[in-house]
């Protein structure tokens, strides 16, 4: 667990830093939030003074509130915030995400959020950072886990769209980042068709035109005129959509899934698409290793999804001192606080929440389709099982999935 | 389909019959482990033990974690040095050439040999490397697309396909070639059964529609389905398998040696004793599979029987195209010419499975109610209008099985699934309670007594809905009260109804009952764990529908 008298602590509203006063991805409304980036899990309303990177401002301003006092940063800028020394890097995530860095009485601390190494022609390349302290994400923390460049997997998927004129092909996504990831490659590769837009996806794509980013042309599904045919089409949806009976309208269509689940068979055939195509926005194990490594952090602490696995095998065959942040808030931060039913909510937390130990909330259960049946929660047991007794006493959102409501049963 | 007949069009012979041998399920023997697999990767990875498990927990496979993790382990660097010969190898090259030396080396010029192989694959290409080497390979096309991809191919009638190709495949360039041949080999298709005729679960709709009396009404026998084949002086005893059961029913294939030349029965194998009314349940026959000599004390004790339903070939004729009343008129003259003399028949070794009255369709039920008491799992309807066809068609025979038992019991233990279950906990463990939570309070004073004890009492995997699975999957994470390895003691509260086809004392199992074919049939969010039923209950229900008395026995049977 984090030392609480370390330059970041844990708190019952998240990862927080006392010399600046602040609060990192907060999932309760906190005076001062530093934002990683816009996700759902990550940038939650009701926060006084938002600090986040500029290119990510319009996102966040659509999902928060036009209203929300919002403090624009670029890459790199030094800010005093209290008694700290804060900047944000580039985590190489999606549009405007950022790894965060602090220091003060002479130690630096790094916070990586949701980050990859990969190119993504969609937002701004990964930047290493040394820091003494480093916290990271261990979503695909399996060495099985191992990417093929953003470029192939998008021809790869152009090659599949392509060869099926005679039927609509709806590739299900992330409405925020992949979409937009997808959008851009396919671009760079030539393509010249418009493709088409479920809502939760049409409502991002200005923010990304706006900050110059070249995207293929798009149209939402809903400005097609109902008796235009569909055939051949590409469609780009949110993985809630699957399941919903906006798919009527594309009844007959080829479907698939990208996202970094799709590595393994068994999750490909549980999400029920005919393909599977294998695109992250988040590290895979040799980048989190790789990442881990460069900081030269003399300590790690790893949260999100495979939080064991990574901590010991950075312990162990890295001699790096590692060890799991599980359970605690940032367990908590699949949890849609305030914002069940938002349809963002469920469309983009996809892959992070997916990653949560042990503790998926209500609000995702109902979306049906951002918890990934890929992941493996992290255990519950343990420290992280105590902390957590102690957030389901406090918190009714984070019930009994299955019972609905009121929890029943505390943890053992 | 189009990408079938492309294929077996295109490749050649000798890949073509490996494929389709892959494509129907032919297992091979095992050429290595699993496990061994497994340290010949850890190995030539130097990845930790551990770290390879936990992968395995998540993918659910080990030729699918040694395919991804291979790649990994070695890095790019290493990767592409050597291209492995099997990258560029047939099909057949693999198969006969390639992978079965592997199993006889020792084992470290068996690692070094594996490693090279795999060494420049894909990933895509190790699976399937792995999967053949372990014998796993399963292919998700259904066999009836595989025979019409075939059948498009080569002119021929997939019935005719589905004949030559029962009792098995030979995967080589010739054994394809005669597959596929315009003219049949009549010495191969000799000792081959004839493809099953399979029935469709009973539609009630459907059927009131259609005289009663239309209907040829059977008991369905709870054993194993079998074809009993008399030609050119030898005999066969085919199961539905699509294996040759007859080494462990030597008395069937006496049976058969005095049955007339060019003779096929369709029937059910099952234990049933000559003298007695009906047959014993189905544990007895499980303890007759797969002996290769049964002993003459387990021959005496659990004798088996041919029960013949239909007559498939008389006189080296093929009568599948008679209609079934016709085929049943000549099986009953069979049957009676074979009772005339002292013969296995008459001693009880064949019996004509007895046809049930049926004037109307309310009559239905009561007959259908009567199957435990004579130890059947239901009633067949068969139209008697119709030919014997070739698998599972809707319309001329249905299946209209007993209602299961329930019982509702207490999940106590999960395990996680693998394949497409793996790392969610699919496997469940229930639980009966040991007596009744008021048995206390009836006891009155006097010493403080025992609360009850929730005793393990089935297993089940199915039964559950996806999204129940992931809920349940969930609430088993976060309220698990103890690990032993890979399986999780649960709080105990959660309630399920499980259904299941019969039930019985066992030895084995801790309960002191055993049950057929368990599984879930509803999620009881309603019952509390404490109303969830008793070991008492379990066995009032085998003393109802326990193994059938011969005072139970309703209809006569030949």
């Amino acid at each position: 667990m984090l030392p609480p008298d370390g330059l970041i602590s844990l708190t019952p509203q998240g990862l927080y830093c006392r010399a600046a006063d602040v609060w990192i991805d907060p999932w309760r409304p906190v005076s001062r939030a530093l934002i990683t980036h816009g996700h759902a899990d990550h940038a939650r309303p009701g926060c006084g003074t938002y600090w986040a990177i500029g290119a990510g401002a319009g996102i966040l301003r659509k999902r928060l509130g036009q209203g929300i006092e919002l403090h624009s940063l670029d890459y790199g800028e030094a800010l005093q915030i209290g008694d700290a020394q804060v900047s944000f890097h580039s985590a190489g995530h999606v549009l405007g995400s950022a790894q965060i860095r602090l220091e003060a009485g002479g130690e630096s601390w790094l916070v990586t959020g949701d980050f990859k190494r990969d190119a993504d022609l969609s937002c701004a390349a990964f930047e290493p950072v040394r820091a003494d302290v480093l916290i990271s994400e261990a979503t695909f923390g399996l060495p099985i886990y191992r990417w093929s460049p953003g470029a192939q997997v998008a021809a790869e998927i152009r090659t599949w769209w392509q060869s099926c004129p005679q039927r609509p092909s709806v590739l299900f996504c992330y409405a925020f980042g992949k979409a937009q990831r997808i959008l851009a490659e396919l671009h760079a590769l030539g393509v010249e068709q418009e493709v088409l837009l479920h809502g939760a996806v049409a409502a991002l794509i200005e923010p990304y035109r706006q900050q110059g980013i070249a995207l293929v042309p798009t149209r939402p599904l809903s400005a097609l005129s109902r008796d235009e045919p569909l055939a051949g089409r590409l469609v780009l949806a949110p993985p809630a959509a699957q399941a919903s009976a906006w798919m009527k309208r594309l009844r007959g269509a080829q479907t698939a899934f990208a996202s970094g689940w799709m590595a393994v068979r068994g999750a490909r055939r549980r999400r029920g698409c005919e393909s599977g195509f294998v695109l992250s926005d988040h590290a895979d194990w040799p980048a989190l290793v790789a990442t881990a490594r460069q900081s030269g952090a003399r300590q790690v602490y790893v949260t999100h999804g495979q939080s064991d696995v990574l901590a010991r095998y950075l312990r162990e065959v890295e001699g790096i001192a590692a060890e799991p942040l599980q359970g605690g808030g940032l367990a908590e931060r699949g949890n849609p606080d305030g914002e069940v039913g938002r349809e963002a909510t469920a469309d983009d937390t996809g892959e992070t929440g997916a990653a949560i130990p042990g503790d998926i909330t209500i609000g995702e259960a109902t979306a049906g389709d951002t918890t990934e049946p890929g992941a493996e929660p992290a255990e519950p047991e343990g420290a992280a099982g105590l902390i957590n007794v102690g957030l389901i006493n406090a918190d009714p959102i984070h019930a009994d999935p299955i019972h609905g409501g009121e929890p029943r049963e505390a943890l053992p | 389909m189009r990408a079938l007949v492309d294929y077996f069009r295109e490749v050649p012979p000798g890949d073509g019959a490996w494929a389709l041998h892959c494509l129907l399920g032919g297992q091979r023997r095992r050429l290595l482990t699993s496990l061994r697999l497994r340290q010949i990767c850890l190995e030539g990875s130097g990845l930790p033990a551990w770290l390879f498990d936990d992968c395995y927990r998540q993918v659910g496979d080990s030729a699918e974690t040694i395919a991804l993790l291979w790649r990994q382990a070695i890095g790019e660097d290493r990767a592409g040095i050597t291209v492995s010969a099997g990258s560029v190898a047939s099909l057949q090259r693999w198969m006969e050439e390639l992978l079965p030396p592997l199993t006889t080396l020792e084992p470290e010029p068996q690692a070094r040999a594996m490693q090279e192989l795999w060494q420049g694959l894909e990933p895509i290409e190790l699976l399937v490397v792995n999967k053949l080497l372990s014998g796993g390979l399963r292919v998700g096309v259904a066999e009836g697309l595989v025979v019409q991809a075939l059948a498009q191919l080569s002119g021929l009638e997939p019935a005719r396909l589905r004949h030559r190709l029962m009792g098995g495949f030979v995967p080589t360039a010739t054994g394809l070639a005669a597959l596929l041949d315009p003219i049949d080999d009549d010495a191969s298709l000799s000792s081959r059964p004839y493809p099953f005729q399979l029935a469709c679960p009973f539609d009630a709709e459907r059927l009131e529609a259609t005289a009663p009396t239309s209907w040829q009404l059977e008991w369905k026998w709870d054993g194993i389905r079998a074809q009993l084949i008399r030609r050119g002086c030898q005999c066969w005893l085919w199961s539905r398998g699509e294996e040759l059961i007859h080494p462990a029913f030597p008395e069937l294939l006496e049976l058969g040696e005095t049955l007339p030349d060019g003779l096929a029965l369709d029937g059910e194998v099952i234990i049933w004793p000559p003298a007695a009314p009906c047959p014993q349940p189905f544990a007895d026959l499980q303890k007759r599979l797969g002996r290769k000599a049964p002993s003459r004390a387990l021959l005496a004790q659990s004798p088996a029987a041919f029960v013949a339903y239909d007559l498939l070939e008389l006189g080296g004729c093929d009568m599948r195209h008679e209609p079934l009343r016709q085929r049943r008129a000549a099986l009953e003259a069979l049957h009676q010419q074979l009772l005339a003399a002292p013969s296995p028949a008459r001693a009880g070794l064949l019996r004509l499975s007895a046809t049930l009255p049926l004037q109307a369709w309310q009559e239905l039920e009561a007959q259908r109610s009567g199957a435990r008491a004579v130890g059947a799992e239901g009633l067949m309807l068969k139209d008697l209008d119709s030919p014997y066809l070739v698998g599972r068609r809707r319309g001329p025979w249905w299946k209209h099985k007993l209602e299961p038992l329930r019982l509702d019991a207490v999940l106590l233990y999960a395990q996680a699934g693998s394949g497409r279950r793996a790392n969610l906990y699919t496997d469940y463990t229930f639980g009966l309670w040991d007596r009744p939570s008021d048995a206390g309070a009836a006891a009155g004073d006097g010493e403080p007594s025992q609360p009850p004890v929730l005793v393990s009492f089935a297993k089940a995997y199915s039964g559950l809905k996806d999204e129940e699975i992931v809920a349940l999957d969930r609430w088993i994470r976060s309220h698990t009260l103890e690990r032993f390895g890979p399986v999780r003691a649960v709080q105990p509260v959660q309630v399920f109804e499980l259904a299941f086809e019969g039930i019985g004392p066992s030895k084995r199992h801790k309960s002191g009952l055993a049950v057929r074919f368990p599984r879930i049939s509803r999620w009881r969010h309603d019952k509390p764990a404490a109303e969830a039923d008793t070991l008492a209950a379990a066995k009032a229900l085998i003393e109802t529908v326990g193994p059938p008395r011969s005072a139970a026995l309703r209809h006569p049977i030949g």
